[in-house]
């Protein structure tokens, strides 16, 4: 089984937003300076009112990597798997760590590896894993 | 202004285990068989040891090996945080600790058996808040990846190629090749092999992943004025900082405005402002290689070339014997073994006391760092 996300306080917000298919991101209530990962204050002005600002979900890629074995066996399963860092249109400091795939439940291996450009635009679809947490994915703009 | 590091103190003695993919010894005799070495290379009696520091992923710990040993009272012991990212630390906090009359007689170590033992990307039970949640779930498992991620991104910006990283794994591999302690002492590294080589996460290959590696290393720290009375020439620590820059993210450096510059440029500010010589007075570094990318980061960072020409440095043999700038010349942790960065240290001291395997002629300073992409740290050692 692939791994889940290991929720916690600060992080529990950004997974139940993406439960209903939302991608948002931690801010500042005092000052709106987003932030990520997401933290108990903000470094800028140190206001622990925080809200959650809903992004577009679209950005592009920034890098990636093809991890090839030894792997923990779920993943030595997928050969081929991508892992990418997304930069958000919206915000382009946050970068979130993802898989490029050609739809939502689609496996970690369905791009093919020589696919992926750093640059590519991608937007965000969101997976649910039988019993699991739902978590972002990303999908070619011009597949 | 108070107290400076500035050659308060100075490395007397080193010790080391062999060095081998599977060592019968536990970690624990092996920490004590490196420090007990340290100690005779120094000439300095184990009951005269007061002070200890050693990493947090260090398994033996103060109590135990102080018994063993048969060290004195200790006044003093600490422990640095962050992988490879605390090697020089270590004794940056004895040469803090020894400069201001806390203790007298340090003793720096890492054991570990990384070469017989597990890898600790495995264990998924402990899971920090940042890997746990925002990157293992997509199968970013290993170190290997998220530096991978890093050296895409590099090369991406800069025009580096895997040219580039042969470069550094070839110059490591070359002296390794002259050094019998080496674990790959016998073994030489071509371009064809690294061009063919099996990939770990691309664009890394096998040969731009250090060692796994089970061995054990230790250094004795005295003040100066005693390491002159000690059996070999002193080597003096200069400079020692370490470095956690604003907004930075251990191995996972994605989230701030600027991911390709790390720790390094942050410890490199602090211990160029401490000492005597700049860059271009280096003569040998033993910089921290777990991974190739590394290299060029913190030839940037420690300023021996620009922003973005790390990789360009290493052209044209640079990092040789008789280049710019001799790298890791007992084989680094990508040829020789791959204990957290200690064994930087010790050949730090080797090439200025003048017996190193691959000495450089003449070198009287040498730049030693620690893990780049975690919280750093670094030394200036000079004869």
């Amino acid at each position: 089984m692939l791994l889940t996300p290991v929720v916690d306080d600060d992080g529990a917000p950004f997974w139940e937003y993406a439960a209903r298919g939302e991608l948002r991101v931690q801010s500042c209530a005092d000052c709106d300076e987003l932030r990520f990962p997401p933290r108990p204050c903000c470094p800028h002005c140190q206001s622990f009112a925080t809200h959650w600002q809903k992004m577009s979900g679209r950005g592009r890629i920034w890098s990636y990597v093809v991890p090839h074995p030894p792997l923990l066996p779920a993943y030595a399963d997928l050969p081929g798997y991508n892992a990418i860092v997304v930069e958000l249109a919206d915000a382009p400091r946050i970068r979130l760590v993802g898989n490029l795939v050609t739809a939502a439940d689609a496996p970690l291996n369905s791009v093919a590896p020589d696919r992926l450009r750093i640059g590519a635009p991608v937007k965000a679809v969101f997976h649910t894993p039988p019993g699991g947490l739902t978590v972002p994915r990303w999908v070619l703009e011009r597949p | 202004m108070g107290a400076t590091l500035k050659d308060a103190t100075a490395i007397a003695g080193i010790g080391q285990t062999p060095f081998a993919k599977r060592l019968q010894d536990s970690e624990k005799t092996l920490a004590c068989r490196a420090i007990v070495a340290a100690l005779d290379d120094a000439g300095i009696a184990a009951s005269e040891v007061d002070a200890f520091a050693s990493y947090t992923m260090e398994e033996t710990d103060e109590v135990e090996t102080a018994k063993a040993i048969g060290a004195g009272d200790v006044t003093f012991f600490s422990k640095v945080g962050y992988g490879g990212g605390g090697s020089c630390a270590t004794v940056a906090h004895l040469a803090a600790a020894i400069a201001t009359g806390q203790a007298h007689v340090g003793v720096a170590w890492r054991s570990r058996k990384r070469g017989s033992g597990p890898r600790p990307w495995k264990n998924t039970q402990v899971q920090l808040p940042t890997p746990g949640q925002w990157t293992r779930p997509f199968g970013l498992l290993r170190p290997a990846d998220e530096i991978g991620m890093l050296a895409r991104r590099y090369m991406h910006e800069y025009g580096a190629t895997r040219d580039h990283l042969f470069n550094v794994a070839l110059a490591c591999r070359n002296r390794a090749n002259q050094n019998p302690a080496a674990m790959m002492y016998d073994r030489p590294l071509t371009r064809e092999m690294y061009m063919t080589a099996r990939w770990i996460s691309e664009p890394l290959c096998l040969f731009d992943n250090c060692l796994e590696t089970d061995g054990a290393l230790a250094c004795v720290l005295v003040s100066a004025e005693r390491a002159r009375d000690c059996r070999h020439r002193p080597v003096y620590v200069h400079s020692a900082a370490q470095g956690l820059p604003a907004q930075h993210h251990g191995m996972v450096n994605y989230w701030n405005d600027d991911p390709l510059t790390g720790p390094a440029w942050t410890a490199a500010r602090q211990l160029w402002k401490q000492a005597d010589f700049g860059p271009q007075d280096v003569h040998v570094a033993q910089i921290y290689d777990a991974f190739t990318p590394l290299i060029p980061l913190s030839l940037e960072g420690y300023g021996f070339c620009g922003r973005g020409e790390g990789a360009a440095f290493t052209e044209g043999g640079a990092l040789e014997i008789g280049g710019r700038l001799p790298l890791n010349t007992g084989g680094g942790g990508l040829s020789e073994a791959y204990v957290h960065g200690f064994n930087l240290i010790t050949e730090g001291v080797k090439q200025l006391r003048g017996t190193s395997t691959a000495q450089v002629p003449g070198a009287a300073t040498c730049l030693v760092t620690a893990g780049e992409g975690v919280p750093t740290s670094a030394l200036l050692l000079r004869s």
